[in-house]
């Protein structure tokens, strides 16, 4: 099986192209970039690199995985926007790979809980709590929208070694290490694993599709986590004036 | 065709709040024309919300563009190039269409065609009017733009006039929210317009000192805005019919004269509208009539062909493709795009 990934999710760009062969998996090619250059103008050419280097015809991928949210409005709707093109040209399936499971899996086999963080603004991470049980990655609490309070309070309360990886590490290292994990045990992935790497989110899409978790290219949407700042806007206004509405009666 | 092969263009739109997709031959012929619109959800907010419109894009794209090749009866493999708009419009909409579009062209193989939307626009005109060839005028009025354009050769232009403040249809829309018309205001403008009399309140027709065929409509805007408030301290009642009729005879006007104005100047002979604003009735009677008088061709699109929609950038792309354009791998949406820029 041959499975190619996009990940546009955060700050990173990553492709890759994952294959598996009975028990054997290997990386055929992962291509990611950390620059302010857009999504929008790096991940074809990217994936149009890595179809040059590795001789790959399209045509011999099993299916399509895509780091599907959340994450950045607009780096995610470029991502599916890419996979659904190529879905609907090659006809093939997509495989929705929540991005904090892509993140974690950047930290197979390790015993320590891992908590990706990615920076959401307004006070929130977008952030998960896994653990890997053999193979295997549990989620012991799906991804999410939170304060780090309160994320601190969900960790502490497991009793257990942490590690933190992802691009809200930077924000909130300082308030991690010092105020809100003081005296844990906590770490921060290093360099060569700590940000979205295509090549994780391929090789648990590989799991997801044998489990037949994966649908059509048209059915596929991001998985924001939060709506819109007009619906927040407009769901606030309507609580306030049921609320006035209450008091007045 | 002479033994020459037909050439079949997939469009892609989706820079504001319609996601749509058409097929075209040749560059004049609508083989599908898929139009998904989205103005129910943004009635709820008075307009337009770019995060919505960008989220309902990519929940709609693959269907709209499937149904395109269906109605048009064509697989992807017979597809001679894909062609998309890339700007101007809002970044986050455009950037669903800019995406899905070059990864359809790349794994198809075929060729990528950016298209500026307001190309796409005046391209409409060719739809339905075979024998309309440039050069001529073009008036582009839409909720985003009021331009008048001397369309030189295909895929060449020079803007000579544009709005220096609101564009036309984005009067209408501020103006039908304040008489309480609501969202879209164009079209509910002119009709609202049919009951009423359009010289019972004069509204000023703003001219732009310095320039012959610039425009201007945030004053007649103001004026209407004006006139309610009056008429509201003044416990005055006004009639929402006689408001709009005359606010769109106002805009009306101006759009006719600086029209006229460039036509005897540039000696044209052919005059086309295009853009939203270019269904409006009243537009369209009155500049058939100043046409006439002057002996001018004048040209519009059908309403469906006037609103956004994918069929005018599959046309416009067939003659970017005439004439080489091709884009590369790392076309992005640009918001602000200028018509002519490649």
């Amino acid at each position: 099986m041959r499975i190619l990934a996009l990940d546009s999710s955060g700050l990173v760009a990553s492709v890759a192209v994952v294959e598996q062969k009975g028990k054997e998996a290997v990386t055929v090619a992962e291509y990611t970039v950390n620059y302010k250059k857009t999504h929008s103008q790096t991940l074809l050419p990217m994936l149009d690199e890595i179809v040059k280097m590795t001789e790959l015809d399209l045509n011999d991928i099993d299916g399509i995985a895509v780091a599907a949210g959340p994450g950045s409005f607009t780096g995610l709707r470029i991502g599916s926007a890419t996979a659904k093109g190529l879905g609907l040209a090659l006809e093939k399936p997509l495989i929705h790979v929540p991005t904090l499971e892509g993140l974690a899996y950047n930290l197979w086999g390790t015993r320590r809980i891992v908590c990706p963080i990615l920076d959401a603004r307004r006070g929130q991470v977008y952030t998960g709590i896994y653990e890997f049980d053999g193979d295997v990655l549990r989620i012991l609490e799906d991804q999410m929208a939170v304060s780090i309070e309160e994320l601190g309070e969900k960790l502490k309360s497991r009793l257990r070694p942490v590690v933190f990886l992802g691009d809200g590490v930077p924000v909130y290292r300082d308030v991690l290490s010092e105020q809100i994990m003081a005296g844990c045990d906590i770490a921060f992935a290093p360099a060569n694993m700590n940000r979205q790497r295509a090549a994780s989110v391929g090789s648990l899409a590989i799991q997801y599709y044998e489990a037949g978790k994966f649908g059509t290219a048209a059915e596929h949407r991001p998985d924001y986590l939060r709506v819109s700042q007009a619906e927040r806007e407009r769901a606030e206004r309507e609580e306030r004036e049921k609320a006035q509405l209450k008091n007045s009666e | 065709m002479d033994g020459k092969k037909d050439v079949l263009i997939l469009a892609i739109e989706s820079s504001c709040d319609e996601t749509a997709a058409a097929v075209v031959r040749n560059g004049r012929e609508v083989l599908s024309n898929i139009i998904s619109s989205q103005i129910a959800l943004h009635t709820l907010y008075g307009g337009v919300v770019p995060e919505i419109a960008s989220r309902k894009h990519i929940e709609k794209i693959n269907q709209v563009i499937e149904a395109a090749l269906s109605e048009a009866g064509v697989a992807l493999e017979d597809i001679d190039a894909v062609g998309v708009t890339y700007g101007p419009g809002l970044v986050g909409a455009l950037l669903v269409g800019v995406a899905e579009a070059k990864a359809i062209a790349y794994a198809a193989k075929k060729p990528l065609i950016g298209v500026h939307h307001i190309e796409g626009h005046i391209a409409a005109n060719y739809i339905e009017h075979k024998e309309l060839e440039p050069p001529f005028l073009c008036l582009v009025v839409s909720g985003g733009h009021t331009h008048l354009v001397q369309v030189e050769d295909y895929g060449s232009f020079t803007i000579i006039g544009r709005t220096r403040d609101d564009a036309a249809g984005e009067a209408f829309d501020k103006v039908a929210r304040a008489v309480g018309l609501g969202y879209p205001g164009g079209p509910k403008i002119d009709k609202a317009a049919r009951e009423g009399n359009a010289e019972a309140i004069m509204f000023p027709r703003a001219r732009v000192g310095d320039s012959l065929y610039d425009f201007s409509f945030s004053g007649v805007k103001s004026a209407v805005l004006n006139y309610i408030n009056g008429c509201q301290m003044k416990g005055v009642n006004w009639n929402q019919a006689d408001v709009a009729a005359s606010f769109q005879k106002a805009v009306t006007d101006v759009l006719v004269e600086n029209a006229m104005r460039a036509i005897r100047e540039y000696m044209a002979e052919k005059f086309a509208i295009a853009g939203g604003v270019a269904a409006n009735s009243a537009l369209r009677s009155a500049m058939t009539e100043a046409c006439e008088e002057r002996n001018v061709r004048f040209y519009y699109p059908s309403p469906v062909y006037c609103t956004d929609n994918a069929a005018m950038i599959g046309a416009a792309a067939y003659y970017e493709y005439l004439n080489g354009t091709r884009h590369g791998w790392d076309l992005n949406a640009v918001p602000n795009l200028k018509l002519g820029e490649r």
